[in-house]
């Protein structure tokens, strides 16, 4: 899904210079002040834009300045999700070999509280005499999610993409969803998230679960925002090791940054599986069992260290 | 009943409330000082966030929780003395019905307090109305909960009124007097205000009934509508009301006894009595531990793989302890107790009736929080502190703040009230005197 969104990323660059035009209008001064600060003299050069209301608007080329970042979308759209499309996750357990670079980058891009992870990799062993095995474990964005069900206040909300966001600005912190979670995904900011003052005034986004909020459930929420800008979730592009792939259910084909599978001939081949799917959950995560492994399950315990 | 007869002048002295002597005032002061800390432990919480309670990721619930279910539970006791003793056309109950009553509108109160307590955004407390989505058990509690308080209110008020005018007789000082007259003295006591108040009284104890079983049911669906162990019951909502039933009927036995003594109420509230209330506890002892062994034994006979390490952390684990002190000394040693005569006496009945209102709100503690340290994939990659739960002081402090409230409301209330209603005890009593004329 990476190689043709060339003409998809050019849509995106005049929407972003559009979303700068309106968002500067602060009264106290000229907003649209150029990147070295000094006020911008209007040079007779008009561009035209799309407004985020649709309209088409004419705006100084002088007064345009990158963004480092797309404006977050607007929280009706952020709840709609994107249209066309079915998110799915693969992990590969024969790939994986507990070194949580998936947990760190997921940790770091969602500027969790430092004692939170929405991503963790459990040692697993059903039985005694069945094998040891890494199993990184998500949201599973579930079809049938048992926490939206319970949600009194539409905080939590399954998409048409299939993807179950949190709205932190909605939550009442009741954590029915949390006793609701069969996987056990969700955490709770039990005290004010330790995150830059910067962060935490920015206004929040449905789709980046930026900033988090004392008081409020978190959790993965496969990375909406970077889905919009053609990227990978970040704990997928993180893995070095190729464990994690993502795709589009209806494209029938997921990738992990450097490899590209056809989802259904993965899921047939390799006996892809759900975790817990007898709960009736119908989770959007699949898992390759872990045979044939890259790494034998004790090279992973080296990265395996107790949280205090 | 062998009662002596009394004159209507004793019944309305005996029966009028009665200033706090010293040790009602100790007894207040005492409430006062625990529910202030409670508040000054909540004050911490709004301040800190939920941080500063023992709850974390898997113990996501605690004893704010247990305890909302416990105060629901008791208040079930409203229904069960007002509405289906009434309505069964049993007499005797006449002088328990109002401390029932009261009992079910204090605790219904401080549930409605406590879950807010619990909440991480108490401020977004609107958000229910706001944005409620009525597929989520809380909404349906939301909706159930203020329905049984408004109902129990009325059932509480509506035959305060042929008591409020004795009371606007009696001499009180001026600001109670204006209380008195606020709530009753439109209060004539005609022909038709009886006529319409009996039948609304009839109308709201039929109503009360689906309403109380609707409460406790839909907090059992705040657990057995997910899927964990212990929680995943087609038994919960049964089970729930039928320990709802003994806490409340414990808690009147204690309520029984206290007034008695403390109001020297023996005329009224007659070892019959305690012996009637005990061969109920009984009968709703038996039930509830009917559907524990349902509870319990069923999915240990099959002992399925998540609810394995459950089980036996209650059977034989850690919380193995206070399960059979539960089980044990809030139901079974109880309920022999008072298969005896004896052991339905006044004294015996009030000590029963604290081991099953002490039993109860461990056993739901043990309902709340051995599951959620059960959860299906293993506890894994978090702080050491996320792995159990006792509660910390803030929570102790709020959660005894949140009982003694509801003392605290029953105590001003039958300080301002008369906790045997006066009107109706003179007008058995006028029909006794009646029948032994006739005789």
């Amino acid at each position: 899904m990476s190689t043709d969104n060339t003409s998809r990323k050019e849509f995106f660059a005049s929407m972003l210079t559009a979303g700068l035009a309106i968002a500067g209008c602060s009264p106290k001064k000229n907003p649209f002040e150029t990147a070295a600060g000094e006020d911008a003299k209007a040079s007779g050069e008009m561009v035209k834009l799309l407004s985020v209301d649709g309209e088409v608007i004419e705006v100084d080329r002088a007064f345009l300045k990158p963004m480092p970042q797309m404006p977050a979308v607007s929280n009706s759209e952020a709840r709609k999700g994107i249209a066309g499309k079915k998110f799915v996750m693969v992990i590969d357990l024969s790939r994986c070999k507990n070194l949580k670079k998936c947990q760190t980058a997921c940790s770091h891009t969602h500027q969790l509280h430092s004692e939170l992870s929405w991503l963790k990799v459990y040692p697993m062993k059903e039985e005694e005499h069945t094998a040891s095995y890494w199993q990184p474990t998500i949201c599973m964005h579930c079809d049938e999610p048992p926490c939206v069900k319970v949600c009194p206040v539409d905080a939590t909300f399954k998409r048409q993409d299939g993807i179950v966001l949190i709205d932190s600005d909605r939550c009442i912190g009741c954590r029915f969803c949390m006793a609701a979670c069969p996987y056990s995904t969700r955490v709770f900011n039990w005290e004010k998230p330790d995150i830059p003052e910067a962060v935490a005034n920015q206004p929040y986004s449905c789709e980046t679960s930026i900033p988090q909020k004392k008081g409020t459930v978190g959790k993965c929420d496969f990375c909406p925002d970077m889905a919009r800008v053609g990227e990978l979730p970040h704990c997928v592009s993180a893995c070095p090791n190729g464990v994690f792939a993502f795709g589009d259910l209806n494209e029938d084909s997921v990738t992990n940054g450097a490899e590209t599978f056809r989802f259904s001939d993965l899921i047939r081949d390799k006996a892809g599986y759900q975790l817990m799917d007898d709960l009736g959950t119908k989770p959007s995560v699949y898992y390759l069992p872990p045979v044939s492994r890259n790494f034998p399950f004790e090279s992973g315990l080296e990265n395996e260290h107790e949280k205090s | 009943m062998a009662q002596p007869l009394l004159t209507d002048e004793r019944i309305i002295s005996d029966l009028l409330p009665q200033k706090f002597g010293t040790r009602g005032m100790l007894w207040t002061a005492l409430l006062m000082a625990i529910c202030l800390l409670g508040i000054f432990a909540y004050y911490r919480q709004l301040r800190y966030g939920l941080i500063v309670t023992s709850m974390r990721d898997y113990a996501s619930w605690g004893i704010y929780i247990s305890n909302f279910v416990f105060f629901v539970a008791i208040s079930l006791v409203g229904s069960l003395i007002t509405a289906i003793l009434r309505l069964s056309g049993v007499h005797w109950s006449t002088p328990l019905t109002r401390i029932a009553e009261i009992i079910a509108v204090a605790a219904i109160t401080f549930a409605s307090i406590i879950i807010i307590v619990d909440m991480g955004r108490p401020d977004r407390f609107y958000f229910l109305i706001l944005y409620g989505r009525l597929q989520s058990p809380i909404i349906w509690d939301v909706i159930v909960i203020s329905t049984y308080f408004f109902i129990s209110l009325l059932l509480l008020y509506i035959p305060l009124l042929p008591d409020m005018k004795i009371l606007l007789a009696g001499k009180e000082r001026k600001g109670i007097y204006k209380l008195y007259s606020f709530l009753g003295s439109f209060w004539v006591g005609n022909h038709m205000q009886y006529r319409i108040s009996k039948k609304a009284i009839n109308m709201l104890c039929i109503m009360i009934i689906p309403v109380a079983f609707c409460i406790h049911t839909v907090t059992s669906w705040l657990f057995a509508t997910t899927y964990r162990p212990g929680w995943d019951s087609t038994n919960f909502g049964a089970y729930f009301i039928s320990g709802a039933f003994l806490v409340g009927s414990g808690a009147v036995n204690i309520a029984m006894y206290v007034f008695r003594k403390y109001y020297k109420l023996e005329n009224y509230i007659t070892n019959e009595h305690f012996n009637k209330m005990g061969k109920i506890t009984i009968m709703l002892g038996m039930v509830y531990l009917y559907f524990n062994v349902n509870e319990y034994l069923v999915p240990y006979f099959k002992m399925k793989k998540p609810e394995e390490a459950f089980l036996n952390d209650l059977f034989v684990g850690g919380y193995a302890p206070l399960f059979w002190s539960a089980i044990l000394g809030g139901m079974v040693i109880p309920m022999i107790v008072l298969l005896f005569p004896k052991g339905r006496s006044p004294l015996p009945m009030f000590i029963c009736g604290i081991m099953i209102v002490v039993g109860a709100w461990f056993k739901r503690y043990l309902i709340v929080t051995p599951t959620l340290l059960h959860p299906f994939l293993p506890i894994f990659d978090v702080p050491a502190s996320y792995k159990h739960y006792f509660p910390s002081w803030e929570e102790w402090s709020i959660a005894s703040g949140s009982l003694a409230g509801v003392l605290l409301v029953i105590t001003f209330f039958v300080r301002i009230f008369p906790i045997i209603p006066i009107q109706e005890t003179l007008r058995e009593q006028h029909e006794k005197t009646d029948h032994q004329q006739l005789h």
